[in-house]
């Protein structure tokens, strides 16, 4: 029963040292307590079982470093929908033990790939360089032939300290230097070149058409084939100088053609090899990965509840002498039992010689607010508790909620069409729950709207009987059973006639003239409403006076829940009959107003609004009576609620004054917080307190009275924004009689559609959800609701959030 | 004729609001969601008929009638009887 929220006992529960990891997991199976910090002083590195949670870190963070592993070979984690146990401790090195070995074994086959591919690119390097190089030559020979001869002499011998093989000519040896340099940095080159060595070089570049990833920076950039010609040596140990500054990759320049094709040829066959024993690598790490993340979910969850297990066994409080643990527990009442069962069930898991037992133990602290809810009620809790968690054994409006919200939100909202919509939008949410929470979407906006889908439901059921009542279907009206309203009588009885309709533009039926007027619509507002042009004349008078009525029922409805809150009960009483003899009255006055005055007296019909404000004067001479004894009744009701209003100041300091003085209190099931208060009596503290009190209730009654007018205004604007949408968009498309008009109606529709969607049902939806709400907050929940509690938080595992979940690896 | 109507309308509106609020709670099986069915069930029916209630007593006797546009009083004077 969610009325209050449950009986909390706080219990001491003694651990065996053998079995306390197995009654604790069997706990967190569960989720029936919430622990309790025995050791606030000691920080969370001189708790006792650190080392065992530095482990499960050690392990977590192995698990981390394989899960990215496994995203980026693109595998899937296969998850078990039934989550493993907590490991007992003895299994726990096994895993610690497995998840070392695959993380070296992981690092190993990483170095080794990363090995292999500088290498493959280095020969690949290497290849282009060779043949670039050959078009330079071949291109230079063919334009040496053209110009000056060279002499060339055949080799002589390969100068060691350049590292190129040279050629004798005019006593000066030339030179080869050649590699690779990135393609930004090669006009840089080319001008320190120049500027160092004056002439003495010839570079030549392209760029090769393949680019070539950088191993040490992850980048893929463009790189360009040099071939430097120099002559002489201190030019060849400067040009080696400048490459290194430039990084450049440099590669021995083969002598001669001959040379050449042989190193490409190996070149060649080496590249195969290489990338032969890449793929053979890459499918061992893949079937590696591919092992490990069969498991890994497992040791995930297996992981998460151990470090859990060992953060609440840090809680607890070693017993030296009793060679057990300690525990402080908050359980409620009802499950005492449970908590039992739980405890044999690990001291038995667990092979211990002597079972580990519970002890309730009373205590002066207030205890956590726990209300159970299913799936359905849980949306409404929460939007009760986003306002404030209730106090320990406060009435709960929870239950209330459900339908008083839906139905607040629908009075704002009330059209058949939109509610129908909002309510197969609701019905397909939760018909495919299942599937949408497996799915487990990461859209806020989405997953906010999911959680309130029965919220939803409800709404839209809701509007659909308050827009029957309303008689609005997308601004129109449905004429199920008949208008009251008869135009023809006004013709039969010669009130009008044809003359009188040809030569005027709007004529007003008269309810005197008989059999106009036939009695009201059974079943809402009268269809005919909905063509006449005073409509809202009436439909603003009739919403206001049920803004007021509604208001008033929800307001009396808070003050007798606040019987069950406040310890002196008693107290209710000048609150309620302050609230019914001052607006309890005007309700009446409307009602009277209703059905004591019709067409025929009409002139007579009194403003309520001078009534009521006349009654709070006391003039009542000026204006003539609603019914025979008004005045005297109405100075009566304003004499009780004026009397009210000391009594609500005085009663409840006098009653504790009294109380404390040593007279018998009336007794209330709530002991535990009144001997709290009478401690530490303060008559002036109490007295300030219970001032601000009356005066927020009886000001607040009036405020908050006229705040339920947004009923009204909220439904106005529904209204006539859908009148809007319909007269300027759907009218449109109907007004062209040609044939084109059958095709233009169809994006007029759709435009017609979606100004519906997203204006009348996002946007008025949220703003009478908002406004519902905060009828709710402050107008209801200020009359009984103090929501300063704290929410009570068992340790459960599948309430424990996952570090991988939420890196989005798992 | 007028009255009639009015009288089934409120015997049968009465009546069905009232069975959905007072005997139908009597029905709801024992579990631990009994307390919030019967709870819900009372409170929509009071939200109901009260919301219908108050639109039928606003109607019932009318200060005003309604402005019509000739045209529409012309349709009207054929149409509905």
């Amino acid at each position: 029963m969610v009325f209050r929220s449950e009986e909390m006992c706080l219990a001491q529960l003694f651990l065996q040292s053998g079995s306390e990891y197995d009654c604790i997991s069997e706990l967190g199976e569960l989720g029936l307590v919430e622990f309790r910090d025995l050791n606030p002083s000691v920080s969370s590195f001189q708790r006792r079982f650190v080392s065992e949670i530095k482990r499960c870190e050690e392990m977590e963070r192995i698990l981390g470093f394989l899960l990215r592993e496994i995203q980026k070979a693109k595998i899937a984690v296969p998850q078990e929908d039934e989550s493993p146990l907590a490991p007992p401790p003895r299994q726990v090195l096994e895993i610690m033990e497995q998840l070392q070995r695959l993380e070296m074994e992981l690092s190993e086959v990483a170095k080794n790939k990363d090995k292999l591919q500088r290498n493959l690119l280095e020969l690949t390097e290497y290849t282009h360089m060779l043949k670039i190089t050959r078009s330079f030559i071949h291109s230079r020979s063919r334009h040496e032939a053209l110009g000056p001869q060279y002499e060339e002499f055949p080799t002589m011998e390969t100068d060691s300290a350049t590292g190129s093989t040279g050629m004798q000519r005019l006593g000066a040896k030339l030179g080869f230097i050649s590699g690779l340099i990135q393609r930004v940095k090669v006009e840089a080159f080319e001008r320190m070149l120049w500027r160092v060595c004056k002439g003495y070089t010839i570079l030549s570049y392209t760029e090769v058409d393949e680019s070539l990833a950088d191993l040490d920076t992850g980048e893929i950039n463009k790189s360009v084939v040099f071939l430097i010609s120099f002559w002489g040596d201190q030019i060849g140990h400067k040009v080696q100088k400048i490459c290194d500054c430039y990084h450049c990759h440099l590669y021995p320049h083969p002598e001669n053609d001959e040379e050449r094709a042989d190193v490409l040829d190996s070149l060649r066959t080496r590249i195969q090899d290489l990338n032969n024993v890449l793929h053979r690598t890459d499918d061992y790490l893949r079937q590696v990965l591919q092992k490990a993340a069969e498991s890994a979910y497992a040791w995930v969850v297996q992981v998460k509840k151990m470090k859990a297990i060992y953060h609440i066994l840090n809680l607890c409080s070693f017993d030296v002498t009793n060679k057990c643990l300690i525990a402080e527990v908050w359980c409620p009442v009802s499950d005492l039992a449970n908590l039992r069962g739980a405890l044999e069930k690990g001291s038995r898991k667990g092979d211990a010689t002597v079972p580990s037992f519970v002890n309730r133990i009373p205590s002066s602290d207030t205890p956590p607010t726990l209300l159970r809810s299913n799936k359905f009620t849980t949306g409404f809790q929460s939007i009760v508790e986003a306002y404030g968690v209730g106090d320990y054994r406060e009435v709960s409006p929870a239950p209330y909620t459900i339908i008083t919200f839906p139905f607040l939100f629908a009075v704002m909202f009330g059209d058949l069409g939109h509610g129908m919509i909002m309510s197969l939008f609701a019905l397909w949410m939760v018909l495919t729950e299942k599937n949408q929470k497996k799915k487990r979407s990461s859209n806020e906006i989405w997953m906010t709207f999911f959680h309130g889908r029965y919220i939803i439901l409800m709404m839209g059921l809701f509007s659909i009987y308050t827009g029957l009542i309303y008689n609005d279907c997308f601004s129109k009206s449905l004429n199920i059973f008949g208008s009251g309203w008869s135009v023809k009588a006004m013709f039969t009885n010669q009130q009008w006639t044809n003359k009188t309709v040809q030569t005027n533009a709007l004529l007003t039926l008269d309810p005197n003239v008989s059999r106009v007027f036939s009695g009201p619509y059974p079943f809402g507002i009268d269809p005919i409403w909905n063509l006449a042009v005073n409509r809202l004349s009436f439909l603003n008078s009739y919403k206001m006076k049920m803004s007021v009525i509604v208001g008033v029922i929800h307001m009396s409805f808070g003050v007798v829940l606040s019987v069950f809150n406040h310890f002196v009960y008693l107290l209710f009483l000048p609150e309620l009959l302050f609230l019914i003899c001052l607006f309890g009255y005007l309700v009446f006055m409307i009602l009277y107003k209703w059905l004591a005055f019709s067409a025929h007296n009409s002139s007579q019909a009194p403003s309520i609004l001078i009534h009521f404000i006349n009654m709070f004067v006391m003039q009542g001479k000026d204006v003539t009576p609603l019914y025979p004894g008004q005045t005297g009744l109405q100075v009566f009701l304003l004499l009780i609620a004026v009397m009210c209003v000391p009594v609500l100041l005085l009663g409840k300091p006098l009653y504790l004054y009294w109380q404390q003085r040593g007279g018998k209190g009336l007794r209330r099931r709530r002991v535990i917080n009144i001997s709290c208060t009478v401690l530490q009596f303060d008559f002036a503290d109490v007295l300030m307190h219970q001032a601000i009190h009356t005066i927020e209730y009886c000001l607040g009654c009036v405020s908050n009275t006229a705040s339920y007018l947004r009923l009204w205004a909220l439904s106005l604007a529904h209204a006539q924004l859908s009148e809007v949408l319909w007269a300027m968009v759907m009218r449109l498309g109907f007004k062209i009689t040609t044939k084109v008009g059958v095709v233009f109606l169809v994006p007029v529709f759709g435009l017609f559609a979606t100004l519906t969607v997203s204006i009348l049902l996002v946007m008025e939806g949220l703003s009478a959800f908002l406004h519902a709400l905060r009828l709710h907050w402050v107008e209801f929940q200020n009359k009984f609701y103090h929501g300063t509690g704290v929410k009570f938080l068992p340790f459960d595992f599948s309430q424990l959030p996952s570090v991988f979940e939420q890196d989005g690896l798992l | 004729m007028a009255d009639q109507r009015f009288a089934i309308a409120m015997s049968v509106m009465t009546l069905f609001w009232g069975i959905v609020g007072g005997v139908v709670p009597w029905f709801i099986p024992k579990g631990p969601n009994r307390g919030v069915i019967v709870t819900m069930l009372v409170l929509t029916a009071v939200c109901c008929y009260l919301f219908w209630l108050i639109a039928i007593l606003a109607q019932l006797n009318p200060l005003f009638g309604p402005s019509l546009s000739t045209d529409i009083i012309w349709y009207l004077n054929l149409a509905w009887d």
